[in-house]
C-alpha cells in the first residue's frame, strides 16, 4: 500500500514535468505515450521477443556461474590448496565491473549472445563463489559431528548435511547473483547484442529519438527483475530456509 | 560393554602441553548406566568424545563389546548438550530416520521405525514437525530418539539436559530413566549436576581437572524409580560432593 503511494507521487511528478514544455515532447514523452507505445509494443509480440532474449541470455549466465560457483566455492572451503589458489583470484578479479570485460569478450567473440552471456556469467560468479565458501564453512560442526556418528561419511555427508546446512548462504548468493546478472545482461547487450534484448531495443531507440520505446523498455526490465526477485527467488527461500528456521523473518 | 584402559589424552597449546586426561581405567558392563562427574575442565567431555571416536587416545585403549573403538561407527549412539545438533531441514521423523538411511534401510521400514523411537520419547505427534517449532525439551527427545533409532548398544550423552530449565530437567530426567529401563542400552552420561548422577546412575565415576583424572567410583544401589528427597539419595549426593571438594592429600 504505501509502495502504491510512492510509485503513483513519482509518476504524477514525472507526469507534471512531462507536460510542462520545458523540455521537448519526443524527448520526455508523458506518460499515457509510454503506456500506449508498451501496449503496442507487448501486442505485436516485439517486447515478448526481446524480453525472452534477453532472459535467454541472463539464464544461461546465472546457470553457468551458479554452477562455477557451487563446485568452485565448495572445493575451496573443502579443500586448503583450492582455496589458496583461488582466493587471490577471485579477490583481484572480483572488484573490476563485468562491463569493463565487454569490449574483450567482444574482441574475442565478436557481437552477439557469446559475449553477453560471458558478461553476465562474471557478473554472477562472484556472490556464488563467496556464498558456497562461506555457506560450507558455516555449517555447524555439531551436524557433521552427529551424522558421522550416524555413519554418514563423503557423498552423504555432503548432500545431506554439507549442502542443506549451507543453503542459506547458498540461496541468498543465487539471489545476489541474478541481481548482478539482470543488471550486467542489460548493459552488455546495449555493448555486445546485434538485433534483440531489452538492452539493445533501449541503445537502438537512442538513434531515433524514440524516448518512448527506450522507457517503456526500462519498465519492462524493472518488472521482470521484480517479479523474479519477489516471487522466484522469494518463494524459493519461503520453501526452504525460511520454513526450516535457518533464516528468520524481520519483527513487525 | 565397554573397557576403558589406562586411557590418557594430551594436547599441545602454546604454552605447553595439557593432560586433558590422565590414566584413566573403568569398566561399564552391558545395560549399565554410568555417569561421569566432575567440574568443567576434568576431562569427563574429552573421555566420552574419546569413546564416540571423535578422537584417539594419547596413549591406553578403549574397547567396546570387545572390539578396539577406531574411530565413528553406528554401534554407539550420541548425545550432545546443544539444541543444535537438530538437522534443521529435518522433520522430527526425518531427524530420527537419518541413521537408518546412512545403514540404506527403506523408506518405509525406516520411517516405521523412527516413529517408533518418536513414540518412546512421546513425540509421535510431532514427527512432522521441524526442530525450530519444538521446545528445547522436546528437541532432545528427538536427539535422543534419533541416537536410538539404529539400534546402537551404547548410548553417549553429554549434558544433554544442561541447557534446560529446572522443571524440565527433573522431566526429562524420569523420561531417560524410563526409556533407559525399557531399551536396556548401556549409558554412559555426563553432567555436572550429582542430583542427576545419583537419580540416573547404577555407578558414578568422579573426575577431577588438572590434570583430569578418575578420584573415585560410587555405586548408587538404590532401587528404582528413585526419590530425590530421601535420606539415602541425600547421603549420596554427599558423598560425591565430598569427593569433588576435597583437596587431593599427595598433592
Amino acid at each position: 500500500m504505501k509502495a502504491l503511494i510512492s510509485v503513483t507521487i513519482t509518476a504524477v511528478l514525472y507526469e507534471a514535468i512531462a507536460r510542462s514544455g520545458w523540455f521537448a515532447a519526443a524527448l520526455v514523452p508523458t506518460l499515457p505515450t509510454v503506456a500506449r507505445t508498451l501496449w503496442t509494443m507487448l501486442a505485436d509480440g516485439t517486447m515478448a521477443g526481446h524480453a525472452i532474449n534477453t532472459l535467454w541470455r541472463v539464464f544461461s549466465g546465472l546457470g553457468l556461474a551458479a554452477l562455477t560457483g557451487l563446485v568452485l566455492g565448495f572445493l575451496m572451503a573443502r579443500y586448503r590448496p583450492v582455496e589458496r589458489f583461488f582466493l587471490p583470484l577471485v579477490s583481484a578479479l572480483m572488484p573490476i565491473p563485468s562491463l569493463a570485460w565487454a569490449p574483450v569478450f567482444i574482441l574475442w567473440f565478436g557481437l552477439g549472445n557469446t559475449a553477453t552471456v560471458l558478461v553476465v556469467f562474471y557478473a554472477a560468479s562472484f556472490p556464488m563463489v563467496i556464498n558456497t565458501w562461506t555457506g560450507a564453512r558455516a555449517v555447524n560442526p555439531l551436524w557433521l559431528r552427529a551424522a558421522g556418528a550416524m555413519g554418514a561419511g563423503g557423498a552423504a555427508m555432503f548432500w545431506k548435511v554439507v549442502v542443506p546446512g549451507a543453503s542459506p548462504f547458498i540461496i541468498t548468493g543465487l539471489r545476489l547473483a541474478f541481481q548482478r546478472a539482470w543488471i550486467a545482461v542489460v548493459g552488455a547487450e546495449m555493448l555486445a547484442a546485434s538485433a534483440f534484448g531489452l538492452g539493445w531495443v533501449i541503445f537502438d531507440a537512442k538513434e531515433f529519438l524514440n524516448a518512448d520505446i527506450m522507457l517503456a523498455s526500462l519498465a519492462v526490465i524493472g518488472l521482470i527483475g521484480f517479479v523474479f526477485e519477489r516471487l522466484v527467488f522469494g518463494s524459493l527461500e519461503r520453501g526452504t530456509v525460511l520454513r526450516w528456521g535457518m533464516v528468520r523473518t524481520a519483527k513487525a | 560393554m565397554i573397557e576403558i584402559r589406562n586411557v590418557t589424552l594430551e594436547y599441545a597449546t602454546t604454552n605447553g602441553k595439557v593432560l586433558a586426561v590422565e590414566d584413566a581405567s573403568f569398566a561399564a558392563a552391558q545395560s549399565e548406566f554410568v555417569c561421569l562427574v566432575g567440574p568443567s575442565g576434568c576431562g569427563k567431555t574429552t573421555l566420552l568424545n574419546m569413546i564416540a571416536g571423535f578422537f584417539a587416545p594419547t596413549q591406553g585403549e578403549i574397547r567396546i563389546g570387545g572390539r578396539p573403538v577406531n574411530g565413528q561407527g553406528l554401534d554407539r549412539g550420541i548425545v550432545f548438550q546443544d539444541f543444535a545438533q537438530l538437522f534443521p531441514w529435518r522433520t522430527a521423523l526425518g531427524n530420527v530416520a537419518f541413521g537408518l538411511e546412512m545403514k540404506g534401510v527403506g523408506k518405509a521400514e525406516r520411517e516405521r521405525v523412527a516413529l517408533e523411537q518418536l513414540r518412546l520419547v512421546k513425540l509421535e505427534k510431532f514427527a512432522d514437525a521441524y526442530p525450530h517449532h519444538l521446545s528445547g525439551g522436546m528437541q532432545q527427545r528427538v536427539a535422543i530418539a534419533r541416537a536410538l533409532a539404529y539400534n546402537p548398544s551404547v548410548l553417549l550423552m553429554d549434558e544433554p539436559f544442561a541447557a534446560l530449565d529446572a522443571l524440565t530437567r527433573d522431566e526429562m530426567q524420569r523420561l531417560l530413566a524410563e526409556v533407559w529401563r525399557e531399551t536396556r542400552k548401556t549409558v554412559v552420561y555426563v553432567t555436572h549436576n550429582v542430583a542427576e548422577a545419583v537419580y540416573l546412575a547404577d555407578r558414578v565415576i568422579v573426575m577431577t581437572p588438572h590434570p583430569g583424572r578418575i578420584k573415585a567410583v560410587v555405586p548408587v544401589r538404590l532401587p528404582r524409580p528413585r526419590d530425590s528427597l530421601s535420606v539415602e539419595f541425600l547421603e549420596h549426593q554427599k558423598e560425591l560432593l565430598r569427593h569433588l571438594t576435597q583437596k587431593e592429600e599427595e598433592r
